[in-house]
């Protein structure tokens, strides 16, 4: 005690895991659903004044009740506060999941999307009035192009998953329109995302796995076995899902175009080498570009996202609509191809992800031709760096160098108990975002680690001090401890197979409230 | 480089970690004749804020801003105004900085916003269930369609020439693509399209818009029945989700499936994207649907929490057989429409529809004094279709000219066809001057 009577020392606990009154635990706030929290009559919105005019519905009635939950403004802001901070995020911490590249977002690029000659523009409005957007769009495809030397770029596609099918339909076009549509057989590494193979079957195509070799690239000598007169096309990862650049990546080029194929790139993993090595330059006829991960447009909790697609002088002609043209020192937009044109068609109701292409041009601008150049070697730095200092604690799979990730197995487990998912868990009470688990599938228990160039050597450092704990602990043999994390977040594990054995997907009112309200 | 935080004393540091000499020799697997050795010199170098806001800038000050003028612009994209708390909120770094939620412990914020929004679609839609979100609403059209032939084992969906002609282009481009047969109608800017009488046992599935792109209004209900009847499914479209807030909902029709775009809801223009795709179905089709799903459960504290769900559907895990090739969503554009959605209310966004009709109404009044201009439609929502005397693609330019953006020409969305016909919207945003501004220049020009 000082001498106000103020206790200066800190009592000693009475219970480790003593219940508060409400559930809550300080700043760790149980939130109901906004539902449960309905005051009929109240609204967190004042309209403006209503016409006295009559109804034109015609055939229609007017709806009866919603089932909308009534809130004011202030109680929605608490709401969705209480909420977001059940999150982790790229702003509050090392966010290293494989295959993703969660880089810090500039907040300059929220600012440039909205403002109003971006943001406050309407598609279909008059060419004239929207030359800036136009612009715009011009000025990415031109960054795009310069960073790939592809002749070619498409910017509707609105993902990755979605470029690829705006590549993979472009590949099958030009097939076509030389009478080779009969290719039905695409060939696809049995490390690739799982879009590869979904968007090839979406589209017609029967997929065919190549195999792996022991240093974790695509089997040369299998790929040639199995190219044939009914291959369509390769769809490859460069740097591939281990985070190793393809070294015969020219070579694999070179047979795949022998056979009459083509070669799609998956660019997911383009932040490794952007401005340093050229796609064209590797023999590539189509790859995406994932916005949202190399040019660092937020990922917002699952999206939106931003797939481009570059194209070889092969598919060049093969693109969907619309895309812009200059014509003079006026920009153009085609929405539809006149006779004899070859667009294939039509990906997306409009003209792509604009308020992404806005961002990823302010990303590109902020770092010019030198700070990409830096900025994909400080990715690689960072994920050499973390593959040393793991190395020893951990088992990688394949030999290094690595690219912007690093690889490991769960060699360093086996016998502990302990599993990938449990490390993952553990990481998570250390206030770490968990790498990507179980990805990609040809290695076992696969932990795969991107940093991105955004990390300070010191993040690094605590990220390591960390994992090596955690796997020196492992090693111990005490599993249930690992298993029984995470400890400390808004929720412990969740029963996933309960989830989707018996799917709660929405909520529904009690029968009693529905009984009241009748 | 102020997004680069290591520094060139890091760098050595960790290449001696490394046991590498340079960082270029981390790049030797890369082929040495693929490897450039410096920035590429036709690009700038790094700008600082002050200079890359100058550059954006003067770009966003050579388009006409919506805001700006008189707009009554749709065709599936609409001006409403988004609450300031929407924009807020969504900025938070916790929502805009999340990646997927596939960690559920640390991210139940996203997980129950989702959780919410699916409610949101559903109750709005009148359908049982509603996934996370997809692209926009010509991709979820185009996903409905695709689903509805897996259900049915059928290969023919009947397009109604009332249905956004670019949702139309993205489902028959990915018919010519997957191999289905999408038949395609006139547009149907009049009325009188027979589609009960087009449905066969090959039929998997009739797509209608409500309100149709020319603003019409059907009653759908023995639509579904005939349908259904002959083993089909009813998709019904909407681009415009406010109306959702007065009219009776298509799930009360009978639809099978609900395809809808939600930008309307806490979205600006942005040019035509990012955008947010809604996807509603019947319970018993839950398994077929695109995308990801999330779901309640309970913790192995006994707590209720959330995760995403059902994700053997899903190319992460069933790869070449999922149900859809997607993975990235329009995440924090469901974020903004939820909160907007909220924000509303039942109370708020009754009104709203009904304010958005009414100020359509008045509207319509209004261009129908103008001489030489008819109102084509008896009954819309807040879009309806004018014809007018002379070609619609011209009008809107002269208008445009004098900063007043009249609407959209039926001739932009159907080239080559319906030169006289000119499609008119009208939101909450849309003050009496801005009709009377709207309806005195057209008298003027016509």
């Amino acid at each position: 005690m000082n001498n106000q009577g103020r206790p200066t020392a800190i009592p000693a606990p009475t219970s480790a895991a003593g219940d508060t009154v409400t559930g809550n635990r300080g700043l760790r706030i149980e939130e109901p659903l906004i539902f449960e929290q309905d005051s009929p009559g109240r609204c967190g919105v004042d309209l403006p004044a209503l016409p006295d005019v009559g109804l034109r519905l015609g055939p229609v009635k007017p709806r009866g009740s919603i089932g909308l939950p009534g809130l004011s403004e202030p109680q929605v802001v608490r709401h969705y506060t209480r909420l977001s901070q059940k999150n982790y995020a790229i702003d509050a911490g090392l966010y290293p999941l494989g295959s993703c590249t969660m880089k810090h977002n500039p907040r300059l690029n929220e600012k440039m999307a909205r403002l109003p000659g971006f943001a406050d523009v309407h598609p279909l409005q008059p060419e004239s009035t929207v030359q800036g957007a136009l612009a715009l769009m011009d000025e990415l495809a031109h960054w795009l192009k310069a960073l790939t030397g592809m002749p070619a770029v498409t910017l509707a596609p609105a993902a990755g998953a979605h470029g690829e099918m705006a590549g993979m339909m472009a590949i099958r076009a030009a097939l076509e329109h030389r009478g080779e549509g009969a290719r039905k057989r695409v060939l696809v590494p049995e490390s690739a995302h799982g879009t590869n193979p979904a968007t090839a079957a979406a589209i017609g195509y029967s997929v065919d796995p190549i195999p792996a070799t022991a240093e974790g690239r695509v089997d040369l000598e299998a790929l040639k076995a199995k190219l044939g007169p009914d291959v369509a096309a390769i769809m490859l990862t460069n740097p591939n899902t281990c985070g190793l650049f393809e070294r015969d990546i020219i070579a694999i080029a070179e047979v795949v175009h022998a056979a009459g194929a083509f070669f799609y790139c998956d660019g997911a993993n383009f932040n490794a080498i952007v401005g340093r090595v050229m796609p064209a330059e590797l023999g590539i006829d189509a790859m995406h570009i994932n916005l949202h991960k190399t040019f660092s447009t937020p990922h917002g909790g699952g999206g939106p996202g931003s797939g481009p697609v570059v194209f070889s002088a092969a598919l060049a002609p093969f693109v969907p609509v619309p895309y812009v043209r200059k014509d003079g020192d006026r920009f153009v937009l085609v929405e539809r191809e006149g006779e004899g044109g070859t667009a294939y068609g039509r990906m997306k109701a409009f003209h792509g992800q604009m308020g992404m292409f806005v961002r990823a041009l302010s990303y590109m601008l902020s770092h010019g031709a030198d700070g990409l150049w830096q900025a994909s070697g400080d990715a690689v730095l960072n994920a050499n760096y973390l593959m040393a200092r793991l190395n020893d604690v951990m088992t990688a799979p394949f030999e290094g160098p690595c690219m912007h990730e690093c690889l490991f197995d769960d060699r360093f487990l086996k016998g502990t108990g302990v599993s990938t998912l449990d490390i993952a868990k553990a990481l998570i009470d250390e206030g770490f975002h968990p790498m990507t688990m179980y990805f990609p599938l040809v290695v076992h228990g696969a932990l795969l680690i991107e940093p991105t160039e955004t990390e300070s050597k010191d993040a690094l450092d605590q990220f390591v001090t960390a994992l090596r704990a955690l796997a020196e602990r492992a090693k111990t043999g005490d599993a249930a401890w690992f298993q029984a994390a995470p400890r400390f977040t808004p929720r412990r594990r969740l029963d996933e197979t309960a989830a989707a054995r018996k799917p709660v997907l929405r909520w529904a009112p009690e029968p009693e409230r529905l009984e009241a309200a009748e | 480089m102020r997004y680069l935080p290591l520094t060139e004393s890091d760098r050595r540091s960790m290449l001696a970690t490394i046991g590498a000499a340079s960082v270029d020799d981390l790049f030797r697997d890369v082929p040495m004749a693929a490897r450039h050795s410096g920035p590429i010199p036709e690009l700038p170098g790094h700008m600082g804020e002050l200079e890359v806001e100058r550059l954006l800038g003067s770009m966003a000050a050579r388009n006409l801003a919506a805001g700006s003028c008189p707009s009554f612009l749709g065709a599936g994209s609409y001006r409403h105004h988004v609450p300031s708390t929407v924009d807020y909120m969504i900025q938070r770094g916790e929502f805009l900085t999340a990646y997927t939620p596939y960690q559920p412990e640390i991210s139940q914020g996203t997980l129950q916003v989702l959780f919410e929004f699916q409610t949101q679609v559903a109750l709005l839609t009148g359908m049982d269930v509603a996934n996370a979100s997809m692209y926009d609403g010509a991709t979820s059209c185009s996903e409905a369609v695709k689903m509805a032939n897996r259900i049915t084992r059928r290969k023919k969906a009947i397009l109604s020439g009332g249905l956004h002609p670019h949702y139309r282009d993205v489902t028959t481009t990915d018919a010519a693509f997957t191999g289905f047969d999408a038949v395609t109608l006139p547009p149907d800017a009049f009325g009188g399209e027979d589609l009960a009488g087009m449905v066969d046992a090959q039929t998997s599935c009739v797509v209608v818009q409500y309100p149709s792109v020319f603003g019409r209004i059907y009653d759908y209900t023995e639509l579904a029945k005939s349908c259904q009847a002959k083993g089909a499914l009813l998709i019904v479209v909407v681009t415009e989700a406010v109306s959702l807030g007065l009219l009776t909902p298509p799930g009360d029709m009978g639809a099978d499936i609900v395809a809808a775009e939600g930008q309307s809801f806490g979205n600006p223009l942005n040019f035509g994207g990012p955008y947010v795709g809604l996807f509603a179905c019947k319970e018993k089709y839950v398994r077929q649907m695109p995308g990801r799903l999330c779901g309640q459960t309970v913790d192995a504290d006994g707590k209720r929490g959330f995760v995403l769900t059902l994700s053997t559907r899903e190319q992460h895990i069933r790869r070449e057989k999922a149900t859809s090739n997607i993975c990235t969503n329009s995440g924090l554009c469901a974020l903004a429409f939820s909160i907007h959605v909220s924000l509303l209310g039942e109370e708020g966004l009754a009104g709203l529809a009904r304010l958005n009709h009414a100020k359509a109404v008045q509207l319509a009044e209004k261009l129908a004094g103008v001489k030489g201009v008819e109102v084509v439609n008896d009954a819309f929502f807040n879009e309806f279709t004018v014809k007018l005397p002379k070609p619609a693609a011209g009008v809107v330019e002269t208008l445009a000219q004098r900063r007043i953006l009249a609407g959209v020409p039926a001739s932009r969305l159907f080239p080559g066809e319906h030169p006289d016909l000119l499609l008119v919207a009208a939101t909450e945003t849309n003050t009496d001057s801005d009709m009377d501004a709207f309806a005195q220049a057209l008298a003027e020009v016509l």
